[in-house]
This record gives C-alpha cells, sequence and structure tokens, in this order.
C-alpha cells in the first residue's frame, strides 16, 4: 500500500512545507479506559491466580532442596569422583538455584500482574529545580567567587594553577618502581652463545637436543634453547622470547638473501615462533604451502621468502635464527637473534643497531 | 500515610506494621523518603528491563565474586598440581592457575560459582549494551538526560575493564595469549609503550607481577567506580524520572505508570530473581571458559580458534581486519630512528575512539542541530526519528562487523571458504557497511512513518473485500479508535531549521555547517497526520483503495 510516486524526497507524502502556520494537532484522548482482568470480576479466576502464585513458590522451595541435595549427597572428596560426577553435581547446583529463584521471581511478577491492582495512574513531572532556587544558586556561585577575589588578584590564582599543576607529579613518579627500565632486555634472547659454547636447539617442552639428522624434509619441530627448562627464574620470560619452530625444507626452495646464506643447515631453517604483529606464537606450518600463520590474527609469512608477511596485519618478516651443526651431529644456534624478537617497540630499530654493531 | 505522624503526637498507627513504620521513622526522619517514593509512578515497558538486568546481573557479580575471593590466589609462583583433574596431574604451573583449577574441581560448588560470575560478566557487558542502544534509539539522551547517559558510556567502558581483567586472572592459556596481545599493543604506543609494558608487566612479558595486579583493579578499584557511577546514574534517573513511551495520555508534564509500591517493586524485585534463575541455569548447563582444558600459560604453544569474550571482540577482530603489508609497503614506520606501529596503533585506537566519541558527544551534537533545548520526557518511536535511527544503525553494523572479524578464522571453517576471502569481504564491510545500514535504516523509517499515516488516515485494513454496484472490487478498512490513532499521529517531527545571522548580521561558518546538517537530517521528514487530512480522507466517503493518491494530493 506504500505510495509508490515518492521519488524524491521534497515530494514525499508530508506536510513539511516552509512557512506553512503551526497545523492543528490531534487532541490527546488521554489515558485509555482501564480494562478489568479476570482475576478482577471473578473470584473464582482469583483464586485460581493465588494458588498457582504459591505454587510458583511452593517450586521454589523444592529448587532449594534439590540445591542442598546435591551439595551434600555427591562427595568430590571420594577417589570415584571424576569430572562426570562434577558435571552432574554441576548441574543440579544450576537446576536448583534455577528452581528456587525463578520459582520466588516468576511467583511475584505473577502476584504483581494478576492480584495487585492493575491501574495506570499518571503524576504530574516536578521541575528538575525551581526558578527562585536556580537564582538563588547561580547568585551563591558568584557570590563566593567573588569573596575569594580570585578574579582581583590573579598573581594568587596563577600561583594556586601552577600549584596544583606540579602538585600530582609525585603521585605519577611513585609508580615509578612497578617495573625495571626496558634498557636493552628486549633485544637480547637466551640464543646468545654462553662462555663461548653453542646453545643447541632442543624439543619444546621436554628439552631434549634435535639432531640434524633427525629433521626430515616436510617435518617441523617446537625448539627452546638448551637449557631453559632448568632455569630457577625468569623461565617463562625467557620463554616468550626464545621459542623457535623449526622446518626443514627443500634447499632449493629457500632463497636465502646475501649475508644469510649460511643460516641454515641443508634447507633446515629456523625462525622466531613470537609474532611481530602483538606477540602471539606463529604455531601453524602449512607443509604444502610452506606458509606459517598465526592463529590469533592470521599473520601468513611465506617460509621460502625468508618468512616476508603475506597476509594479515603483521608488518615485518618473522627473524630468523642462524643455525650450524656441532661435533655430535646437533643442532646450534651461531648467534643470538640478530633483531628483536617479537611485537615491535619504540627503541625497536635502536636496539637492532646495536646488536648489529 | 502512617509515617508522616511525627508532627502530630495524637496521631496513632491503627495496624501493627504502621506502628513499625512510625518507630523507624521517629528515630531515623525517612518519612519524606517514604512519602515521595513509597508511591511514585513508574511508567512500564519490556525495553526498560535491559537496564535492570545490568543493575541485577552486577549485584550477582558481586556476590559470586565475593565466594570466589574466598578461594582464589593471585600468586604467579610455581608449583606442580597435585587437585583431583588427573590430566594436569604434576604439570608445572602458577599458583593462580592452580587455586582456579581447585576452584573448579575440589571446591563444592566452586564450579558453579565460576560459571555464574563469568556467564553474570557477559550478561552484564550485554545488557549494558543493549539498554544503551535502546536509550539512544529512543531520544532517551536528550535533555535533562545528557550527562546520565554520559554516565552510561562510561559504566560501559568500566565494564569491558572489569570483564577483562577477571578474564586474565585464573592465568590460563586462552586468557595469557589475550595478555600477550595487551602487551603487543601497549608496546606499539610511541615513546612510552615500552616503560608502560615494562611496569605493568614488573619488568618483561609475563613476568610474576601481573596476576596480583590486575586481581587488585578486578575486586577492588574497578568494582569500587562501577558502583560509583551506578548510584550517580540511578540517583539522576530519580531526579529526572523516567522517560515514557508516546501514547495517549502521555506527555512531556506527566507520568504514566504503576505506583512503586506495590506494583513496581514487585515486578522488579521479581525480576532479580527471575534474572539470577536464568544465569544458574545457564552455568548449570552451558560451559564457560573451561580452564582446564586450555592448560596453564605457556608461551609457546596456542590453540587455533582463539577468541577473546564477547566485549573484547571487536578491537580484537580491528586488529585483525588491517593490513600490515600493502604490496610490499610497510604500514610500520621506521622514522627519525624510532618505530612507528601503525598496523597495531591504528586499529587499536581508531575505531574505538571514534565509536566512544561519538557516542559521548552525541546528544550536544543532536541538541546543536535541532537548537532543541527542551526538555523531554516522551521517547520517540525509533521511525520517528529515521536519520538519528539511521546513525545509530550505521555505528551499530560498524560496530558488528569488526566484532564479526575477531572471528573471522571461525567463519571461514564453518562455512568452507577461504580466510583470505572473508577478510577481504570483511574489510570491504568495514567501509561500506554503516553507509548501506545508514541508507536502508533511514528508507525502512521513513516507509514505516508513511505506513502510520496512512493507518491513521484511512484506518486498518480488515480483510473483508467488497465488491461495488459497478463491479469494482475494494477493501473495507475499518477506522481507528482515537487512542489507537493518537499512539501514530501524537510525535514531535522537527523541521529543518535555515541557517539564521547572528547578532551581527553575518552568517557564520559555523552556523552554516549547522544549518547543513539540519537539512541533512530533516528536509525528507514524514510529517504525522493532522485532523484536517483526516476530515478530508473520510470525506471521500470510503477510505478505500484509493488512499495514497488522496493522500498525496493533500500534501501540497
Amino acid at each position: 500500500m506504500g505510495n509508490h510516486s515518492d521519488g524524491s524526497p521534497n515530494h514525499s507524502g508530508t506536510v513539511a512545507t516552509a512557512g506553512q502556520n503551526e497545523v492543528e494537532k490531534f487532541q490527546d484522548p488521554g489515558i485509555p479506559p482501564h480494562r478489568l482482568r479476570l482475576a478482577d470480576t471473578d473470584p473464582k479466576a482469583a483464586k485460581r491466580a493465588e494458588r498457582q502464585v504459591a505454587l510458583l513458590f511452593g517450586i521454589s522451595v523444592v529448587g532449594t532442596l534439590i540445591f542442598l541435595v546435591a551439595y551434600f549427597a555427591i562427595d568430590l572428596g571420594s577417589g570415584e569422583s571424576t569430572i562426570g560426577t562434577i558435571r552432574l553435581q554441576n548441574m543440579l547446583l544450576g537446576l536448583g538455584t534455577a528452581f528456587a529463584m525463578l520459582g520466588i521471581g516468576t511467583g511475584i511478577v505473577h502476584w504483581a500482574k494478576a492480584l495487585m491492582p492493575d491501574h495506570e495512574v499518571s503524576e504530574e513531572r516536578h521541575a528538575i529545580r525551581y526558578e527562585e532556587d536556580r537564582q538563588a544558586a547561580v547568585r551563591i556561585v558568584d557570590d563566593i567567587v567573588e569573596e575569594t577575589g580570585i578574579k582581583r588578584r590573579p598573581l594568587i590564582r596563577n600561583t594556586l594553577l601552577g600549584a596544583v599543576a606540579l602538585a600530582p607529579l609525585p603521585a605519577v613518579a611513585i609508580f615509578g618502581d612497578l617495573g625495571p627500565r626496558p634498557d636493552e632486555k628486549l633485544a637480547h634472547t637466551m640464543w646468545a652463545p654462553q662462555d663461548g659454547k653453542l646453545k643447541r636447539l632442543a624439543r619444546d617442552p621436554d628439552g631434549t637436543p634435535i639432531r640434524a639428522a633427525d629433521v626430515t624434509i616436510g617435518s617441523a619441530f617446537h625448539v627452546i634453547p638448551e637449557g631453559l627448562n632448568e632455569l630457577h627464574e625468569g623461565k617463562l620470560n625467557e620463554k616468550a622470547k626464545a621459542v623457535v619452530l623449526l622446518m626443514r625444507l627443500d634447499p632449493d626452495s629457500l632463497n636465502p638473501s646475501e649475508g644469510r646464506e649460511d643460516w641454515g643447515y641443508n634447507g633446515i631453517v629456523a625462525y622466531s615462533k613470537i609474532c611481530t604483529h602483538v606477540g602471539c606464537p606463529v604455531a601453524l606450518y602449512e607443509q604444502q604451502t610452506h606458509h606459517l600463520l598465526c592463529p590469533c590474527h592470521q599473520s601468513t609469512f611465506d617460509l621460502t621468502q625468508e618468512c616476508k608477511v603475506i597476509f594479515g596485519p603483521a608488518s615485518r618478516p618473522l627473524p630468523q635464527l642462524p643455525i650450524a651443526v656441532d661435533d655430535e651431529g646437533y643442532l646450534v644456534a651461531t648467534s643470538d637473534f640478530k633483531e628483536p624478537v617479537g611485537p615491535s617497540y619504540w627503541e625497536r630499530d635502536m636496539h637492532e643497531r646495536s646488536v648489529n654493531s | 500515610m502512617s509515617a508522616a505522624s511525627t508532627a502530630e503526637p495524637a496521631f496513632a498507627a491503627k495496624t501493627k506494621t504502621g506502628r513499625f513504620t512510625d518507630f523507624v521513622d521517629s528515630r531515623v526522619g525517612g518519612s519524606g523518603i517514604l512519602r515521595e517514593f513509597g508511591r511514585k509512578v513508574f511508567p512500564d515497558h519490556w525495553s526498560f528491563m535491559f537496564g535492570e538486568v545490568a543493575l541485577y546481573s552486577f549485584v550477582i557479580l558481586l556476590l559470586s565474586g565475593t565466594f570466589l575471593t574466598f578461594f582464589f590466589d593471585p600468586s604467579m609462583a610455581e608449583t606442580h598440581y597435585d587437585g583431583s583433574y588427573v590430566p594436569l596431574k604434576g604439570v608445572e604451573m602458577s599458583v593462580a592457575y592452580n587455586s582456579s583449577l581447585d576452584i573448579s574441581f575440589d571446591v563444592r560448588g566452586g564450579l558453579f560459582m565460576r560459571q555464574v560470575h563469568h556467564w553474570a560478566a557477559l550478561l552484564f557487558v550485554a545488557s549494558i549494551a543493549v539498554h544503551m542502544l535502546r536509550v539512544f534509539f529512543t531520544g532517551a539522551f536528550r535533555r535533562p538526560r545528557e550527562m546520565n547517559w554520559v554516565v552510561g558510556g562510561v559504566l560501559l567502558i568500566l565494564a569491558m575493564a572489569a570483564g577483562f581483567t577477571g578474564y586474565s586472572l585464573p592465568d590460563d592459556l586462552l586468557s595469557g595469549n589475550g595478555l600477550r596481545i595487551i602487551d603487543g599493543v601497549i608496546k606499539s604506543i610511541p615513546v612510552i609503550g615500552t616503560y608502560i609494558s615494562f611496569f605493568l608487566f614488573g619488568g618483561e612479558f609475563p613476568g610474576t607481577a601481573i596476576i596480583g595486579r590486575l586481581y587488585v583493579l578486578h575486586i577492588l578499584l574497578v568494582p569500587a567506580l562501577i558502583l560509583l557511577m551506578i548510584v550517580l546514574h540511578l540517583f539522576m534517573v530519580v531526579i529526572h524520572k523516567h522517560t515514557q513511551y508516546p501514547g495517549p495520555g502521555r506527555n512531556d508534564n506527566n507520568v504514566v505508570g504503576y505506583p512503586l509500591g506495590p506494583v513496581y517493586a514487585a515486578k522488579a524485585g521479581g525480576f532479580f530473581f527471575i534474572v539470577f534463575g536464568v544465569l544458574a541455569l545457564m552455568a548449570g548447563f552451558f560451559t564457560i571458559n573451561p580452564i582446564w582444558n586450555y592448560g596453564p600459560y605457556d608461551p609457546s604453544p596456542v590453540s587455533a580458534g582463539t577468541q577473546p569474550d564477547w566485549y573484547i571482540g571487536f578491537v580484537d577482530g580491528a586488529l585483525r581486519l588491517m593490513p600490515g603489508t600493502l604490496g610490499d609497503w610497510q604500514v610500520e614506520q621506521d622514522w627519525f630512528g624510532y618505530v612507528f606501529s601503525f598496523n597495531v596503533l591504528l586499529p587499536a585506537l581508531v575505531p574505538a575512539g571514534i565509536l566512544f566519541t561519538v557516542m559521548f558527544m552525541y546528544p550536544w551534537i543532536e541538541r546543536w542541530i535541532t537548537k532543541d533545548d527542551r526538555e523531554h520526557h516522551v521517547l520517540d518511536r525509533p521511525r520517528n526519528a529515521p536519520t538519528r535511527t539511521a546513525i545509530g544503525m550505521a555505528g551499530f553494523v560498524w560496530y558488528c562487523v569488526m566484532w564479526a572479524a575477531a572471528g573471522s578464522d571461525l567463519i571461514a571453517t564453518h562455512f568452507g571458504v577461504s580466510l583470505n576471502d572473508v577478510t577481504y569481504w570483511l574489510r570491504t564491510l568495514f567501509f561500506v557497511g554503516p553507509i548501506i545500514a545508514f541508507i536502508v535504516t533511514k528508507r525502512v523509517a521513513l516507509a514505516l512513518q508513511r505506513k502510520d499515516r496512512e493507518i491513521a488516515l484511512h484506518g486498518r485494513e480488515t480483510g473483508r473485500i467488497v465488491r461495488l454496484p459497478h463491479g469494482e472490487f475494494i477493501e473495507v478498512h475499518a477506522p481507528l479508535d482515537e487512542y489507537k490513532r493518537y499512539k501514530l499521529v501524537g510525535f514531535e517531527s522537527p523541521e529543518v531549521l535555515p541557517a539564521v545571522p547572528n547578532e551581527h548580521g553575518v552568517v557564520t561558518r559555523k552556523e552554516k555547517r549547522r544549518a547543513f546538517l539540519s537539512k541533512w537530517f530533516f528536509e525528507d521528514r514524514v510529517a504525522p497526520a493532522t485532523p484536517a487530512e483526516l476530515e478530508a480522507a473520510h470525506g471521500h466517503g470510503h477510505a478505500a483503495v484509493e488512499a495514497p493518491e488522496e493522500a498525496k494530493s493533500l500534501s501540497h
């Protein structure tokens, strides 16, 4: 039934013509006449509603009992308890509470709707404030400001502003010991050789070293530095920077850039597992396409292009860990990463330069 | 009322409750308050219950949260699990995660309370959001309620903060990855980002301080602020009294509804138990955040399909949508030897910034455009404010696109489509979606207004087909009664306000801009039907099928 000829807005079915006098309006007919409910006229219906409310309250009592029985009768401490027991208890506790609460709630609402008077009444709104109060309030504020003389004495005002502006500084400064200064901590990882000894690549999480011979083409390893599990302090901090993905590809499919030709070994390459976007572990390796995918925000890195970003929100390639093989055939890191790993931060470029110098 | 008795010693309450009221009143002096509130009238509408749901979920959060604090230990010290969940026996983990597992498996009812707490938190933020949508689309933010709208917006932000700090506490793998993302976002902040990250985590990520710090924020600071804001919010509701939907007998000078005692109090009080009951059902039957499946936090593993809680989703989605490289050009820039991570900064700050800025400022924007400084206590039906409704829907769709993007991988796997394509589509919708939503919503609202006009003028369709003597078939329309008609015609319809010169006779740039926006808002408005139009419609004998043409011819 629409007004199909309404092409342009100016010709829509309106009376919105500028300059026209106030359009006459419909009179408000007032609140519609009250309609009685069944329970208002029929005592039987009222009695019925009363019984229904009582029944709902009764259901609530049953719910409370269900809760208590489930709480005391199901014993989590016994050797027999399994995840199934806990699920059952949880379900019964939920059911009991639900009946207990819904019984009371629906009972009261039903009581209010069916039996309490349902006459809609109209109440006048009062002004939020009265004209007299309002003028008095403005006058009082003016008087207060006037009596302080703050407008006439700019010296007082300005020194006070200065003092108040500076006073919170200690409150900010006192939080200075919340953490240490960052310094260059983010630029270094556990992979740096210790006492001239190169760090072996070890399996995550058990920490057994990896032989180059164990890495077949197409396989991938989650790697941690040797000795990480033996750390007593800051283990997670080190792990959050040092985790690495190790993969072996056909050496011909890798295209190492100048200076990085010897960072791999026989097609075995190691890249930081911490995403350069916001730091999730880049945990998914697509063997067929040689892509690494971050499950958090779907940044995709191409192994054959030195982990260049080919999709998603990351901007920088994953840092590569230079690796080689030691006398016993185990994979080792020949040095630390040549750049800071993980998400970018303000001083990152500075740190990268200092790492390489 | 028996409570008003202190001034007249001769007065004696006749009933037992009356004497009790009198006893209390003569000692604390509450008769004035009782007189003001005992029978205060509250309008009734289902859409007014969202705010109540939020309030009640908060109460339930306080109750269940207090229980959880008795058993939770926010320490990040290392320990080995020795509880009754067999698959994790002997696994190295933090004390916080250990105690969360104990709450789940070794404290009777602990799992239930954890689930009640988590579901209530999700419902708390959701009900605040839906309540705000209701307030926006019905124009309830207009004078005198602008400041209460702002308080509500602050409550939404605080609710999200409470949710996120709580979500991280169990120190499980999923929430640990959430913190890792927060750390990455913080590090992208220019100049001070690295320092903030080190201060927050007490050193390098993850450190051993963050859970304890978040715990204090979660159980002390944030809830205290929320409580303060709720008090402010409700205080202002009392001052303003509640808004009411338009209808016969309702205007800006009155409140039509039920008295607080007993009907409204009973309904609202009963509703608390209903909200509690529904949350208990959800907690009993639907698992939420099964931390024992995720394992303790470890920076190395991550499960595919990771999701934040729903209210953080839109920020996570924005992070996913932003491309980090355009061709070979990196969005992250190195300027003057420092790093500007625009690929993280822009999506993390800009969309949320725009949404919240426009949201907070909207009451003043509309007041400026309409020059309407009157008090409004009668709500708008959304269709009767088409441009506002369209703006709201555009913002809502924008939010939803970002929110959907947080599940882009799940969309791809569930529907068997390419993840990259899903992202490309969502990137397109990020820009196009709000525009489409605006146009469609505005057209739908205008169409509904025209439909209202037609029903008001020509009555409703009866479905009765009558054949006229000359062979024509018409459908008979039944006229509306005056109460139903008033509902369709009794609304305000602001008009375009052209630019006016100021006292110097100059039309300022700002005024021109205002006039332009006013035109954009109201030029295609549909005016409410008038009695004269109704008269004319009836003057044609049958209110029948030719009606639209009549309405049109009348309108010029």
